[in-house]
């Protein structure tokens, strides 16, 4: 019988330095957090971060765990600029900026083993200077030069998900779900969090087969994490938390405010994180953002 | 009847979908997705809008804090955006933070790239925009160093600059519509498709827009005409869309769409 359950720390154990890790999510959704502050709190250095970025950037940032920055945005949405990725790259991180859809495209020509896939994306801008990138001419009629987006192959996927069985087969139920799939099918090995674990049968398949993720044997490991994915959202079984995310992004204001956020919310277990942040019925009771 | 100059604004910029085909039309920051949904409520219903996050909404969602949500039509998650935009199938009105005499724009980092005396975005999806489907742009504060000299400092989307432009050639869908500020409306209907001035905001005088940007700013032949003001119906649609006055926070002072003299 499959048994892939680890603890979140077992998976940050899975991890070395110098590694590349995709990052799943979007800004401020589905965000594998309780994983981003786990390794904030580890030994592990030098890491290339690829990802659609929002807290989980701007934690690890901060935390001087990124040695490249693999991006096309980092954002909080309601508050745009995230202060810690700022200060960040003013302070000269070294990063290889693309479209949002070249990432896409990277993380799919991995996923299908292709060395590059060809893309007029990046032509007629800064993005193609980039010394990652090289051109291909189509061998055919039209001879157009294409911008060939070689294959981004992280190491690790790192993703939060809704539900899993304990053999891997995960659900995300939120209404998008973003480019996990393809971080799962380009990286060495993928691990998840789940809010919930769930006997196959409680997955509510063949129901919620459009929300089935990908293949389990995509997935290594998987940790029960509630409220993993806080302060970003989790919908529908909880939304983004504003009110953190602005009292996270003040915490860039001084080097002693972000060793007050580090030790009340990165130094700590679950549960006293939990507490910190006003505990679970306040973060089931968070309101729908507002677009 | 009185109106704001970001009411204005927002009539100018549902004026850049005019004629548009059944399409998504997106609108990002509060005045051009204002006009977004202007003009799909008034004189373009058959075009396609969000909720900002990953649904298809039948009519317009108002900003701010709003009593349940306007039927959904479909689904837009990103993957599919992303499908729907590389067709071409768009036109979006975005507001970068420069924007340079080719059309090229940035959203990415004020200064050196690799030590930026500003971080801002990152480039998004500015650069796959640019070369798949029609693009127009939105600049609240029309000064020079939004409207720069040279290029911007970060190009994040293409434009009419064949420097940049791989193998030489033109990028096959670049299409860059209009530049709405809060002193102008222009095109790029130049020669070269240099950026020329299609109607100056009421009571705005030419040397304003020419002291307040980077680059030459061609003249339309004859009279320069006045940016029509809304209807009333338009303001009406206006006021109900945006019933908690975000537009009024826009602008500084929120002034009057005719400068007094």
């Amino acid at each position: 019988m499959l048994d892939k359950r680890m603890s979140v720390d077992a998976i940050v154990d899975q991890l070395a330095d110098g590694m590349t890790i995709a990052i799943g999510g979007w800004a401020t959704r589905r965000k594998p957090m309780a994983l981003i502050r786990a390794i904030a709190r580890s030994s592990l250095k030098d890491l290339t971060i690829v990802s659609y970025g929002g807290p989980d950037v701007g934690m690890l940032a901060a935390s001087g765990k990124i040695a490249r920055l693999i991006f096309a945005f980092v954002s909080l949405d309601h508050i745009p600029i995230e202060p810690h990725f700022k200060a960040a790259r003013q302070a000269g991180l070294p990063m290889w900026e693309m479209d949002e859809g070249m990432l896409h495209w990277g993380l799919r020509a991995s996923a299908m083993h292709l060395p590059f896939l060809p893309t007029r994306i990046g032509g007629g801008t800064s993005i193609s200077d980039a010394p990652e990138l090289r051109t291909i001419v189509s061998p055919y009629d039209d001879g157009e030069t294409l911008l060939a987006m070689p294959a981004i192959r992280p190491d690790v996927a790192l993703l939060h998900v809704h539900r899993s069985d304990e053999k891997g087969n995960v659900l995300t139920l939120s209404s998008d779900p973003f480019f996990d799939e393809l971080m799962a099918r380009a990286s060495e090995r993928t691990f998840v969090t789940a809010e919930r674990i769930v006997a196959t049968e409680d997955l509510g398949l063949p129901g919620n087969a459009r929300y089935h993720l990908v293949e389990r044997p995509l997935i290594t490991g998987v940790a029960e994490a509630p409220f993993g994915a806080h302060p970003t959202s989790a919908a529908p079984d909880y939304q983004l938390d504003l009110r953190h995310l602005r009292a996270y992004a003040a915490a860039a204001d001084s080097a002693d405010a972000w060793d007050a956020y580090r030790r009340t919310h990165i130094e700590v277990d679950p549960d006293a994180y939990l507490a910190a942040v006003g505990g679970a019925d306040a973060i089931r009771a968070l309101p729908v953002a507002v677009y | 009847m009185d109106f704001t100059l970001a009411e204005l604004l927002v009539t100018a910029c549902a004026e850049v979908w005019r004629g548009d085909p059944e399409w998504l039309a997106t609108g990002i920051t509060p005045i051009p997705r204002l006009g977004a949904s202007l003009a799909k409520r008034s004189f373009n219903p058959g075009l396609m809008i969000t909720d900002a996050e990953n649904m298809f909404l039948e009519e317009p969602a108002p900003l701010g804090p709003r009593e349940g949500s306007p039927t959904v039509e479909g689904w837009a998650p990103y993957a599919r955006t992303f499908d729907n935009l590389w067709g071409g199938r768009r036109h979006a009105l975005v507001a970068p933070v420069q924007i340079d005499r080719f059309g090229q724009t940035n959203i990415s980092a004020i200064g050196d790239h690799a030590h930026p005396k500003a971080s801002l975005l990152g480039a998004r999806g500015f650069p796959g925009n640019s070369v798949h489907h029609p693009n127009s742009y939105f600049i609240a504060g029309h000064n020079r160093r939004a409207l720069v000299e040279g290029e911007v400092d970060f190009v994040c989307s293409a434009g009419y600059n064949p420097a940049r432009w791989l193998g030489g050639k033109q990028p096959a869908r670049l299409e860059l519509r209009r530049i709405v500020t809060n002193l102008c409306v222009m095109d790029f209907g130049g020669p070269g498709h240099a950026v020329r001035l299609v109607s100056l905001h009421p009571g705005v005088p030419i040397e304003e827009v020419r002291d307040n940007t980077g680059f030459d700013v061609l003249l339309p032949e004859g009279a320069i005409p006045s940016t029509p003001a809304p209807s009333a119906e338009a303001l009406d649609i206006i006021r109900r869309l945006d019933p908690h006055d975000i537009r009024a926070t826009i602008l500084k002072g929120d002034p009057p769409g005719v400068r007094a003299h």
